[in-house]
């Protein structure tokens, strides 16, 4: 699946106008798709989302959910039944001698232990499916700071290096007695200046680590949280249904101190081919160091490294 | 409280009534004056966290931020969760061993007067330590109440002072403990063996088993911050060659049993309320007290089930999840247990039958998300989310904390030999039972949708169940006004109690052999037990 091989083959679309554009186009690419946010959730549950995982992810949480619904219904009946039946005011006559029973103590005790057995099993098999990350088609490493992202993108996409942090107008309403109604803000925290971009149908994987603190990435609709940890590098992997693309949305997941709230996780799908555009995009941008200095608010200054990269 | 007995049996070590003043209490040894100022104190220490809450909730009531900067929310559910925990709900579970353990034992005191003086009177200095840290340069520890290195490293002046602090609240805890241990394992009355013992002590002497096992590591853990922040040692520090998931490891492996210390002895309390409401033996006494001590057993391992998503084995992972949904099994065992012992029963409805009654409903419900949370794929997705805040303020608030509740309205007669308002008090338990619900249920919902918890601000699409939520929080708050209100009024006077109290009390609780107001020391000579 690593589609995005051969790189100087494809033709590279050039930038329409010269100077700045390209960081104009991804800008408007990026504010475009996020106004278009999709989450799958229905604003009470957990979303199906949009990648193989989630949709597991959630079929065993309505299994296990509707497990102890039937659970509840049972036990809170027998409470509810208790309640109504056996009560003083109706002259109920305590059973003093009810007090032991091994028989029905050992059923209940073996009843529950199969339940449990049966939502082990498909979960188990889950955490395998999860845990396989071999054969991905794109690896970007994500460094978590405070209070921002950093996609750095290998394989194929090697050298493409960029920080996603909270939009302004939403870093602009979210302050103290700003004045602005968080209400008129387009995707009010949930945007950033530059989001990650994947392709659908191809297994990405994420290698987290972190310059700071704990932090954790998660996009709720991908199925896909994981923490990031200074000195380690933790991994993660989802593959978008072809047929998705188009922007997902979560936050920061891990408490990370003052602004943790306000490291939003952005993700744009594209096709593939227009994932191979948008690269060569980056890349063309990357192979102008003139217009480095001229690039829109949308790229943020990127770190020294960057430039080692795009040179060799 | 201000009540007081004299006791009629002439005694040549103890004073028979207790020092004037300010002396009766500063220089403490009876187990009741001790039970009393550890209540008390959890009361204040109630409504202190409980004020935290407000802001917490009164911030959250819509989208962008109307009242506090980011760092002193951060502050507030930080110290939140600190004062509830170890203000509140502890030293509640302590008060009431204080007053109860020794009367249900047969004993006239607790088996370390002294040692029980100084457990309480660290507590104010701890408290007042902590609480000052809202005052000091960079405010108030922020980074959650776990302590995770490396954000708990950014804490300012605070945070030498709030390990001290934990270093007195534990050495507090385990005094507290060994006093408990000691206690009924040396003083019960003749013929009151282990297994005629009832369940709230038994609940407490495995309690206190854990308290001695698990504050020390927390003080070892707390310490290690304490050496990495200002003696450059690299525990926690991935530069130096630590490790800050190790940090997480030591933390659970406290903050696990730390969670059934603070549930343990609820379910004793609801093991003596229920059967005497019901006017029927505990069903299954002995299943009960093995399914105490296999959760406490359970409780050692299973801490990993809180770092799921920090990146474990995939052998670790499923021992987790095995051993976490293995501590269903006793529970089941002790939420049928007590259902089988309304079945068949007489059953009314006084306030603390009524706050058992809450907690056997809502507890079960944060069971049921506390197995689901077990399942490590969907646990992935749950994680950091409002509905984890919502399964373990379940567990927590109409669990222990109503918990504590029936057990004052089910002892404070026999405290005070006054009855209090049972009209105010079934008030308190409706607006408590149904703002607790409006407070906490539309929080599975934001979770599951996606909030992230400990955030100041949100997204828009999650307004609608914040607003719900806020509404119940302020009615929930409002509402433990009134609990304050009718335990002072009960402790000043009332209708006089008989030493039964509830009609259904069983003769074979030793507290219900005493006058109302129990006498100053419970048992001169020790009762004889057949």
């Amino acid at each position: 699946m690593r589609f995005i091989r051969g790189e100087g083959g494809h033709s590279i679309p050039r930038p329409r106008r010269v100077g700045s554009a390209a960081a104009l186009a991804i800008a408007a690419l990026g504010y475009a798709a996020a106004s278009g946010a999709k989450n799958t959730s229905n604003g009470y549950n957990l979303p199906p989302g949009v990648t193989d995982l989630s949709r597991d992810m959630y079929a065993l949480h309505m299994e296990v959910f509707w497990i102890c619904v039937g659970i509840a219904v049972v036990v809170f009946g027998a409470m509810i039944y208790s309640l109504l039946k056996f009560r003083k005011s109706q002259g109920a006559v305590p059973d003093t001698t009810m007090i032991h029973s091994t028989k029905v103590e050992v059923i209940w005790t073996i009843i529950p232990v199969v339940i449990l057995v049966v939502m082990a099993i498909p979960a188990a098999e889950l955490i395998l499916k999860m845990e396989d990350s071999r054969n991905s088609g794109l690896s970007i490493r994500v460094t978590g700071y405070q209070w921002k992202w950093e996609y750095q993108y290998m394989d194929a996409a090697e050298g493409i290096d960029f920080f996603s942090t909270l939009a302004r107008p939403s870093n602009f309403a979210r302050q103290l007695h700003s004045g602005v109604d968080p209400n008129k803000v387009d995707n009010y925290l949930l945007e950033v200046d530059k989001p990650m971009v994947i392709p659908s149908g191809t297994k990405v994987r994420l290698l987290l680590t972190s310059q700071d603190v704990i932090h954790a990435w998660w996009v709720p609709d991908f199925g896909a949280k994981r923490s990031v940890i200074p000195g380690y590098v933790n991994e993660l992997w989802f593959k978008v249904d072809a047929g998705k693309e188009g922007t997902y949305q979560g936050q920061c997941a891990a408490l990370c101190g003052r602004d943790h709230g306000f490291m939003p996780v952005v993700v744009t799908v594209l096709t593939p081919d227009d994932f191979q555009k948008w690269v060569a995009e980056q890349k063309a941008a990357l192979k102008q160091p003139a217009a480095a200095g001229q690039e829109s608010p949308a790229a943020p200054a990127q770190p020294p490294r960057t430039a080692q990269v795009a040179l060799q | 409280m201000a009540n007081v007995h004299s006791a009629d049996t002439a005694h040549d070590d103890h004073h028979d009534e207790p020092a004037k003043g300010i002396k009766r209490w500063l220089f403490a040894t009876n187990h009741k004056d001790i039970g009393t100022m550890y209540l008390v104190f959890s009361l204040i220490m109630f409504f202190i966290g409980g004020a935290m809450a407000m802001v917490i909730r009164a911030e959250l009531f819509k989208p962008g931020l109307q009242l506090v900067q980011p760092e002193f929310f951060n502050q507030m559910t930080t110290n939140h969760a600190l004062i509830m925990i170890f203000g509140a709900v502890m030293p509640a579970f302590v008060g009431l061993a204080n007053w109860m353990i020794p009367i249900q034992i047969g004993a006239p005191d607790m088996a370390l007067p002294r040692m029980n003086n100084f457990s309480f009177w660290i507590l104010p200095f701890a408290f007042a330590l902590l609480l000052s840290t809202l005052f000091v340069p960079g405010g108030a520890a922020a980074g959650g109440w776990t302590l995770y290195p490396p954000l708990s490293l950014q804490t300012g002046d605070a945070f030498p002072m709030i390990i001290f602090a934990i270093h007195m609240l534990g050495a507090s805890s385990i005094m507290g403990a060994i006093n408990v241990i000691v206690t009924i394992m040396n003083m019960r009355a003749p013929g009151m063996n282990l297994l005629k013992m009832p369940m709230f002590c038994w609940s407490w002497l495995i309690t206190a088993y854990l308290l001695i096992a698990v504050m020390p590591v927390l003080a070892g853990a707390v310490t290690m911050l304490l050496t990495d922040h200002y003696f450059k040692t690299s525990f926690f520090n991935a530069a130096g060659g630590g490790d800050p998931v190790m940090f997480e490891h030591i933390f659970w492996f406290f903050g696990h049993p730390e969670v059934y210390i603070m549930i343990l002895p609820a379910f004793g309390i609801i093991s003596e309320i229920l059967p005497t409401f019901s006017r029927k033996p505990l069903f299954g006494a002995t299943s009960m007290i093995y399914a105490i001590a296999s959760i406490a057993f359970l409780s050692f391992i299973v801490w990993g089930h809180h770092m799921f998503v920090d990146g474990m084995p995939l052998a670790a992972q499923l021992f987790y999840m095995m051993s976490t949904m293995l501590i269903a099994v006793p529970t089941g065992v002790k939420v049928f247990n007590w259902t089988a012992t309304m079945w068949k029963g007489s059953l009314s409805f006084e306030p603390p039958m009524l706050f058992a009654l809450s907690f056997l409903f809502l507890f079960t419900i944060g069971g049921f998300s506390g197995v689901m949370l077990a399942i490590v794929p969907v646990d992935f997705q749950y994680n950091q989310t409002y509905f984890v805040v919502a399964h373990f303020h379940y567990v927590l608030v109409p669990g222990a904390v109503f918990a504590i509740m029936a057990a004052v309205y089910y002892w404070l007669p026999k405290w005070t030999g006054h009855m209090y308002s049972m009209s105010l008090a079934k008030w308190h338990f409706w607006l408590s039972t149904i703002f607790v619900n409006v407070l906490f249920f539309p929080q599975h919902f934001l979770g599951l949708a996606g909030m992230p918890r400990r955030i100041p601000d949100y997204a828009v699409q999650f307004t609608d169940w914040n607003m719900v939520s806020s509404i119940g929080g302020f009615g929930f708050g409002l509402s433990q006004i009134l609990f304050a209100i009718i335990v002072v009024q009960c402790a000043r006077g009332g209708a006089k109690a008989s030493s039964l109290v509830w009609d259904g009390a069983r003769p074979v609780g030793l507290e219900w052999t005493l006058p109302s107001p129990a006498p100053y020391h419970s048992f001169t000579t020790a009762p004889n037990i057949e």
